[in-house]
Parts: C-alpha cells; sequence; structure tokens
C-alpha cells in the first residue's frame, strides 16, 4: 500500500508502507524530517502531522496519553495526530497527511 | 573579580544517562571518584526522560525492567562510590589548565578540575524546545526565556506563559506574585500536570489572579527585542494579548549543545573513538555511550557498559600514573568487596 505525504517545502511524496508498521517509521525511513526522537513511545511530539480530512476518520481516535502528548506539539489542530500512534493497516492505503511545523 | 578554585576530582563525567551511571562503577571499582553533571533535574538520561515506564527486555540478565527501574538499579549499584551529582547543570566548557589538568565549567558556575573527563552526552543535551514562531530568535534572552532561573527578572512584567504541562502551570502559579500580570495560553481545558497545581491554578483564575487563554500563539509582536504583545489564534479568532514577557514551555529535545566546541574530532555530530581505549582525539577525554562513533557501533546500553569498562582501564594511569592495574573479579577479590562495602556488616 502506499502513503502520501507533503513536506514542510509543500512537495508531496508517495511512500510504500507495510501493514503493522508505525506511520512515524514508514516517513523516517524514507528519510522525510521527523525527528521521531523516541522513536514512538509517544513521548517526544516530534512526528506531529496534519492528516487530510478524509482520511482523520478512518483512524482509529486517539487515546488519551497521545492527546496529552501533542500538548507538546507546536500549532496543534483539529486534524493532528502523532503519526508513531498510528499503525498502518490495509484500510489506509492511499493515506495523506502533512509534516507539521518543527521545533527548533 | 575573585578567581573561582576548581574542586579537584578522579574523572568528571558529562552526563547521567545509564553509560554515564554505570561508568561511576566501573571506575569505583578502580578506587577513582567520579563527579557527574546533566543538564536534567535527575539522573538517568533518556531512561528516565523518554521512556521511564516502558519496558526494556535487553538488559543482560535482566529480562525487564523499565527505564526508571534501570535508573534506580544503576544508582544503587554506584553509591557505594559516592559520586557527586550536579543536576540541572549544562557543561558548557571544557579546557586544559596550567597543570594540564582538564577543566570543566558549567553554566551555573560550577567549576571542575580532573586529569580524565568522559563525556557520556548521549544524544546530546535535553534542551527546552523553541516553539517555531516567526521571529522568536530577535526576543530570546531579552523578553523570550525557556526556563526561569532568576524569579526577580519578571517582578512588575506583563507575564504569558504557554503550555499545559507540570512546568507551565508551576511557573504561573509560583511567578503569580511577582508579576504585574500573568496569563497562560493551552491549546485544551486538560492540564498534564500534578493535580495540585491545576487546582491551584484554577483558583488563582476563580480569583482574577491569573488569566487562561484557551488557543495557542500565532505571531509575536514588539520591537528590538522587546515583545508588546502576540497574537493568539483561539476558538473564535484571533486576538491579540498585550505581554512583555513570553515563557514557553513544550518540553524537551536532545541538541548536541555545547560538546560541538570542546575542540573534538566530530564525525556526524558524534565523537569518533578507538575500540580499545574509548578515548577521543584529545588525551584524557574519553567519549562512551550514544554520543560515541566507531565501526559496528550499536546504540544499545550494553555497548556503553562494555565501553564504560574499558575505559575506565584506559582512564586509570593518567589518574595514578604510579600504581598498577591489576585486574580483579567482583566474586573473589576482597579488594573490591571492601570497596563495595560488603565486608562490613
Ligand atoms: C524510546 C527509546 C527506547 C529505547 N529502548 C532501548 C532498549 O530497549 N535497549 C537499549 O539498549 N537501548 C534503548 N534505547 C537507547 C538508550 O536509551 C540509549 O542507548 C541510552 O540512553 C544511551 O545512554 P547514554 O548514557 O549514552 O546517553 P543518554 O541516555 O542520552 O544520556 C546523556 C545525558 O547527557 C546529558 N548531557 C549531554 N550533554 C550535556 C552537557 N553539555 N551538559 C550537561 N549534560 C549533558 C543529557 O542531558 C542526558 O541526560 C532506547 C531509546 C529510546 C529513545
Ligand atoms: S516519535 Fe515520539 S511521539 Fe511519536
Amino acid at each position: 500500500m502506499r502513503i502520501f505525504i507533503t513536506d514542510r517545502e509543500n512537495k508531496e511524496h508517495e511512500l510504500v508502507a507495510e501493514e503493522g508498521r508505525r506511520m512515524m517509521e514508514i516517513i523516517r525511513d524514507a528519510g522525510l524530517p521527523v525527528k521521531a526522537e523516541c522513536g514512538g513511545c509517544c513521548a517526544c511530539a516530534t512526528c506531529h502531522v496534519y492528516v487530510l480530512e478524509d482520511w482523520f476518520t478512518k483512524l482509529t481516535e486517539a487515546d488519551e496519553e497521545e492527546l496529552d502528548m501533542l500538548d507538546m506539539a507546536f500549532d496543534v489542530r483539529d486534524q493532528s495526530r502523532l503519526s508513531c500512534q498510528i499503525i498502518m493497516s490495509d484500510a489506509l492505503d492511499g493515506f495523506k497527511a502533512t509534516l507539521a511545523p518543527d521545533y527548533d | 573579580m575573585m578567581e573561582k578554585t576548581p574542586v579537584r576530582t578522579d574523572v568528571i563525567i558529562v552526563g547521567a544517562g545509564p553509560v554515564g551511571l554505570f561508568a561511576v562503577f566501573e571506575l569505583g571499582l578502580l578506587n577513582l571518584k567520579c563527579h557527574l553533571i546533566d543538564i536534567l533535574d535527575r539522573p538517568g538520561g533518556q531512561c528516565t526522560e523518554l521512556f521511564p515506564q516502558k519496558p526494556i527486555y535487553d538488559i543482560p540478565g535482566i529480562p525487564n525492567c523499565t527505564g526508571q527501574e534501570l535508573t534506580d538499579r544503576l544508582l544503587e549499584q554506584g553509591k557505594p562510590f559516592n559520586p557527586v551529582f550536579h543536576c540541572s547543570e549544562m557543561v558548557t566548557q571544557l579546557e586544559k589548565n596550567s597543570d594540564d589538568h582538564w577543566q570543566v565549567t558549567t553554566d551555573y558556575g560550577t567549576l571542575l578540575e580532573a586529569p580524565v573527563v568522559v563525556i557520556a552526552a548521549g544524544g546530546g543535551s535535553f534542551m527546552p524546545k523553541k516553539p517555531p514562531i516567526k521571529d522568536i530568535e530577535d526576543y530570546e534572552g531579552t523578553s523570550v526565556f525557556y526556563a526561569v532561573r532568576d524569579m526577580d527578572q519578571f517582578r512588575g512584567k506583563n507575564i504569558l506563559i504557554a503550555g499545559g504541562g507540570d512546568s507551565a502551570l508551576d511557573w504561573v502559579n509560583n511567578l503569580q506574585s511577582v508579576a504585574k500580570n500573568i496569563g497562560l495560553v493551552h491549546r485544551r481545558k486538560v492540564f498534564r500536570a500534578a493535580p495540585d497545581s491545576v487546582n491551584k491554578f484554577i483558583s488563582m483564575t476563580d480569583e482574577g489572579k491569573a488569566k487562561f487563554h484557551l488557543g495557542q500563539i500565532a505571531a509575536l509582536h514588539g520591537n528590538n527585542g522587546q515583545l508588546e504583545g502576540v497574537t493568539l489564534k483561539c476558538e473564535d479568532g484571533e486576538i491579540f494579548q498585550d505581554c512583555d514577557i513570553l515563557l514557553p514551555f513544550f518540553g524537551l529535545t536532545m541538541k548536541l549543545g555545547p560538546i560541538a566546541d570542546f575542540g573534538l574530532n566530530l564525525h556526524e555530530n558524534l565523537i569518533p573513538v578507538d575500540t580499545a581505549r574509548f578515548e577521543t582525539s584529545q588525551k584524557g577525554i574519553f567519549a562512551i555511550g550514544d554520543i560515541n562513533h566507531y565501526p559496528g557501533k550499536l546504540k544499545l546500553i550494553l555497548s556503553g557498559f562494555h565501553e564504560a569498562a574499558l575505559m575506565s582501564h584506559a582512564a586509570f594511569p593518567y589518574i595514578k600514573p604510579d600504581e598498577k592495574l591489576r585486574f580483579q573479579y567482583t566474586t573473589s577479590s576482597s579488594n573490591l568487596q571492601n570497596a563495595l562495602g560488603i565486608n562490613k556488616k
């Protein structure tokens, strides 16, 4: 399956994703600039993405830990998610998101 | 100004992550004393900052323990050697002094001197995240601060604090008494902080002593580094909020920091070392744990432990040039057991 990630320069990247992996890992391993400092432990908020509207509703809802950690992200919007908390499945084939601004 | 005399010790360890903590033990077995410095307010490095409650499964002989448990055990293991901790301090300078010893200075003014320095700085210093708001750097140090060292600095000011965690709430609560006005901006009504501080904050807003803004900062306004106000993005649009001091608290991120200026060779922000001694390009300065680099390096805690043991033996002659180092087992050496306090009962 494939996902489409728009980077901070507004360029869209088509990435091949495998079932069961964290979306953050797919984005990071493709060389896109997500720091993912905590390696997917939901402890750093540096894997913050904005999910394209239609896709947002297809995701399982963020749990309390993720909502708490989003407090450490910047410019949080209604479609904000931490990409390390999204596990790839067939239902997400074609998924689209944009990388959120990064901290210095 | 009077010259400050440095405190002398055998080994200065930069970074109190798991690897720095185990180095205390390995150096201690060789009867070497250590001081550790960490910018975090407690030991443990990534283990306590990033995954205190998450399990680690690959520590030899410990099938399962959390980041916090591992840290607690390392502290207990090193305790007989009485390491001295300097927490909440960042090493900013490393230089040679006239005795040909290494001298370390922290941002807090601590001055230490030793024949050996061990850099166990992991992924770098944990430093406050700087929010990517346009022109924020123009205000840093004059109107925008990421930490509070001296409350008096903010007396009589119009303070706005951003964030919803413990630091944000603690500082609203503490600075309220010195501020002219104080406000907190946070994106939701839920706070991820100790219930006591949350309650205190809520009662302060009820009494009109502090103001809560539900929203996020969108822009800064001011001149020559002096902030005059911020634009807040709230549910029903943007509003302008007066303030002359902004304190953003969005957690920490790892940055190499001052280590880049220590005059050591670097390879992609890591310190190259040899795999027999773990010494850097400077004699007497060693690098162990996640911060070092050599062919085949794995950034694992167990690798750092191994590196700590070999480093200790390589460092010994710098500190005790006239003593012969003997290889001993903790199981059978009464010397080592005495040092560990095992025969003292
Ligand atoms: C989510 C996650 C899970 C992990 N799981 C495992 C696992 O299962 N098994 C495993 O083996 N490893 C694991 N790791 C890796 C492991 O955490 C690191 O290998 C380990 O923490 C490295 O230890 P360290 O002591 O070298 O550095 P760190 O833990 O990074 O500690 C370095 C310390 O030095 C301080 N410091 C740096 N520069 C300065 C300065 N100039 N002044 C003052 N202080 C400074 C920093 O603030 C920090 O506290 C994991 C890492 C993460 C993020
Ligand atoms: S990688 Fe750290 S929160 Fe997602």
